[in-house]
């Protein structure tokens, strides 16, 4: 406890200096980072199957635009953006869509979703890639292309950038912040794209700076990275826009958004809110060297940096394009593909559910552990309430309330404590004495808020449903009724002269028809012989009793049954 | 005497306007119980409580008619809360009503359906859509799994399938550590 106050002391000391902020707790977990740093970036050839799962961003699943048997160029659409908050998904090699259906992919629930399954036919053949003159065409345009081209961000999170580049005319940004921190252990993916490609990637801030009209553009950078430092300071100085790079201290999540924000700015983002809504906007390295590769050379998002280390040959940074098998990538990394692989780092990172997931654009680090580099944790013991985690909390909550309410499952306690505030940044988990694996609860709680919310959310729809379904039958009825008293009243009012003219119509009918009987001859008695003639008339006269016979026959019958009936 | 029945008199007068113009003013309108209930309930509208939805029911428990433990959909959970709303006794889910089930939704078999209609009118939240004579089907989005339009299809083709976990509704499970034995007494088991 005492160790933690004095760093804090002497981070502030040292930061008075340089104008930076600070962040409540942090820790100093060891880094890491020498072994995946020594060799440059090394491209990975697309291997020959890739699985793209349609699920790699924050948002909307993307909707399909290829089928099976289909043969596709690299860096053509698969996959179009649905809806704003969605981004497309394109081919990283072309080849012949093999299959379309479920495939298990890199997420800690380990259950299997739509992928496109793309068999690489070798000769890696572009589509045609026409660069974006950005200045020339609209922001929306601009927007539109990021939106098509699935920039999100590769910090991890795979939010869709063109939603937070959008300009927000009631919360103008002021400044840009680029995430160059990478606070996590282990991974080193932004320091090796910083090191390689910084003018890249400053050609990508300066679309992104004009995007935002931000007035300021500050690269923060931890002071463990001092060679990606100089290179972006370098890059930033050849730039026709004022960027700054700024060092900050090294402490883990320095690298969050809101960490990051609150040290370069001294702004704190309020809770539940974004940070655009304090005039800042955040973006990761990888996520400006992204827009850079699309705008000047029409490429789409098909591949990523991803540091593959830990137990393994050749530890270091790979250029991989997406959907490669993570078992394909960590054998080429001279390691053996264990189930127990962890995707991201050691802090906030999750085991994969196999090695036989594809390399997504979430993916930026793998790490094979062994049992020396993360031993099993010693078992949990009771929380002492020494309150070491509230003191460890980047988000300034009180972990140890929060970890009583989730293990309780007291969820509007929690709600209450701003659960979702935390970052699940692992701090916590790592200073707690009694070995608690605190941000398992509160994941746990989280999603459970969510579930909650959700079934609320879908119980109130369902009540106005049915209530509006109550509302129209009633409504019916009420027609259908307020019809059959019309026809009623109608009956007797308006019935009577429409009757009169309807028998008048029809003697006028029966007129007519008397007389049109009276003019023809019916039967064909004119050209007969007068004794046919006279036979004629003969049995004329006869039907003609029998006729009257019986009209009276049936009437006295008639009278008969009326009497009976009576 | 007189001064001090007067005073009385006149306050009396006085708070008795108040109170008047204010029942008129701050009237509630409908029974803010009866809202606070159907709150609590999950509005599957199945009607397995005995009461024809769940604002129905909703008037029946504020009336103190029926119990709180009718509902299945709102399991257990539900009870609590009504429990905890009414100021009562918690109460097991009376199994006479059914027993919860996994969410699930109306999935009409396209090939056999005939168009009678016959589900649509039976559906409590308009989730189905079609017409006379032609196909009916199912908006998954919208149906609440009340299992209302299986017994009136007279050609048996709906049924319902339980809501798949998928990676966008999956949820993180409770922390369950297990417990193993430490190596030292294993050895000594096996010893």
């Amino acid at each position: 406890m005492n160790a933690i106050v004095n760093l804090s002391e002497l981070i502030k000391r040292k930061l008075g200096k340089t104008g930076l902020s600070s962040f409540n707790g942090g820790v100093h977990p060891p880094q890491h980072k020498l072994e995946s740093t020594t060799s440059p970036i090394r491209p990975v050839p697309p291997p020959a199957r890739l699985v793209l799962p349609l699920r790699q961003h924050v948002g909307n699943v993307s909707k399909l635009q290829v089928a099976t048997g289909d043969h596709v160029l690299k860096g053509q659409l698969l996959a179009r953006a649905d809806g704003q908050v969605s981004a497309a998904v394109h081919a990283p090699t072309s080849g012949t869509i093999a299959a379309i259906d479920n495939q298990l992919i890199p997420h800690p629930s380990g259950l299997p979703d739509i992928s496109i399954t793309l068999e690489a036919d070798g000769r890696d053949e572009w589509i045609a890639r026409q660069p974006l003159d950005y200045k020339a065409m609209s922001k929306q345009e601009l927007l539109d292309s990021l939106r098509e081209a699935g920039v999100v961000g590769l910090g991890g999170a795979t939010f869709p950038s063109h939603i937070k580049l959008r300009e927000d005319a009631r919360h103008p940004v002021r400044t840009l912040i680029i995430n160059g921190a990478e606070c996590e252990p282990y991974i080193s993916c932004d320091d090796m794209l910083m090191r390689e490609r910084a003018a890249e990637i400053v050609r990508g801030i300066e679309i992104m700076r004009y995007l935002l009209d931000a007035g300021r553009c500050v690269i923060g950078i931890e002071d463990n990275k001092p060679q990606a430092a100089a290179a972006m300071r370098a890059a930033a100085a050849d730039s026709e826009v004022a960027i700054d790079v700024a060092e900050v201290p090294t402490i883990y999540p320095g690298g969050g958004a809101k960490q990051l924000i609150k040290v370069i700015t001294g702004l704190e983002v309020p809770s539940g809110r974004l940070p655009s809504e304090i005039g800042v906007q955040c973006f990761n390295v990888a996520t400006a060297y992204s827009v850079h590769r699309l705008v000047h050379h029409g490429e789409p998002v098909i591949s990523r940096i991803v540091t593959v280390t830990g137990h393994v040959g050749h530890a270091g940074n790979y250029e991989v394009p997406l959907g490669m098998s993570i078992r394909e990538l960590v054998e080429l990394a001279g390691g053996k593909a264990i189930p127990e692989l962890i995707m991201g780092g050691p802090m906030m990172g999750f085991n994969l559910p196999s090695a036989d997931v594809p390399v997504v654009k979430a993916t930026n680090c793998i790490i094979v552990p062994d049992s020396a580099m993360f031993p099993e944790p010693p078992p949990a013991l009771p929380c002492i309430r020494c309150t070491r985690c509230a003191d460890a909390c980047p988000a300034n909550l009180q972990p140890q309330e929060l970890y009583w309410f989730s293990k309780s499952q007291n969820l509007d306690k929690a709600r209450e404590y701003k659960i979702f505030d935390c970052i699940e940044c692992g701090c916590c988990t790592y200073v707690c004495p009694s070995n608690i694996p605190l941000v398992q609860y509160y994941r746990f709680a989280k999603s459970e808020i969510i579930a909650q919310d959700r079934a609320r959310e879908a119980a109130d729809i369902a009540r106005e449903r049915n209530e509006f379904r109550l509302k129209r039958i009633e409504r019916e009825k009420q027609e259908r009724a307020q019809k059959h008293a019309q026809k009623a009243a109608g009956a007797k009012t308006e019935a009577a002269p429409a009757d009169d003219a309807k028998k008048a119509a029809i003697a006028a009918a029966i007129e007519r028809a008397k007389a049109q009987k009276a003019e023809m001859t019916p039967k064909n008695t004119e050209a007969v012989s007068p004794v046919v003639a006279a036979e004629i008339a003969e049995i004329e006269t006869r039907r003609a009793e029998v006729q009257a016979a019986s009209t009276t026959e049936a009437r006295t019958e008639e009278k008969q049954s009326t009497e009976e009936a009576k | 005497m007189l001064t001090a029945l007067y005073v009385m008199l006149g306050l009396a007068l006085l708070l008795g306007v108040v109170l008047g113009y204010s029942a008129l003013k701050f009237k509630v309108e409908g029974d803010p119980l009866v809202a606070r209930i159907d709150a609590i309930l999950p509005q599957t509208q199945c009607g397995q409580c005995g009461y024809p939805g769940c604002k129905p029911y909703a008037m029946a428990i504020a009336k103190g008619e029926a119990d709180i433990n009718q509902c299945p959909p709102g399991g257990d959970a539900g009870v609590h809360a009504l429990a905890d709303l009414l100021g009562v006794e918690y109460k097991p889910l009376n199994a006479e009503h059914g027993l919860p089930k996994p969410k699930s939704v109306a999935v009409i078999d396209e090939n056999v359906c005939i168009g009678c209609t016959l589900c649509i009118q039976a559906c409590p939240v308009d989730a189905i859509l079609g017409a006379a004579k032609h196909m009916h089907t199912v908006i998954a989005s919208e149906c609440t799994g009340c299992e209302l339009c299986v017994a009136p299809c007279p050609v048996d083709c709906i049924t319902m399938e339980p809501i798949a976990e998928s990676p966008a509704n999956w949820k993180w499970r409770y922390p369950v550590f297990e417990i193993k034995p430490e190596p030292a007494v294993t050895r000594k088991i096996a010893e």
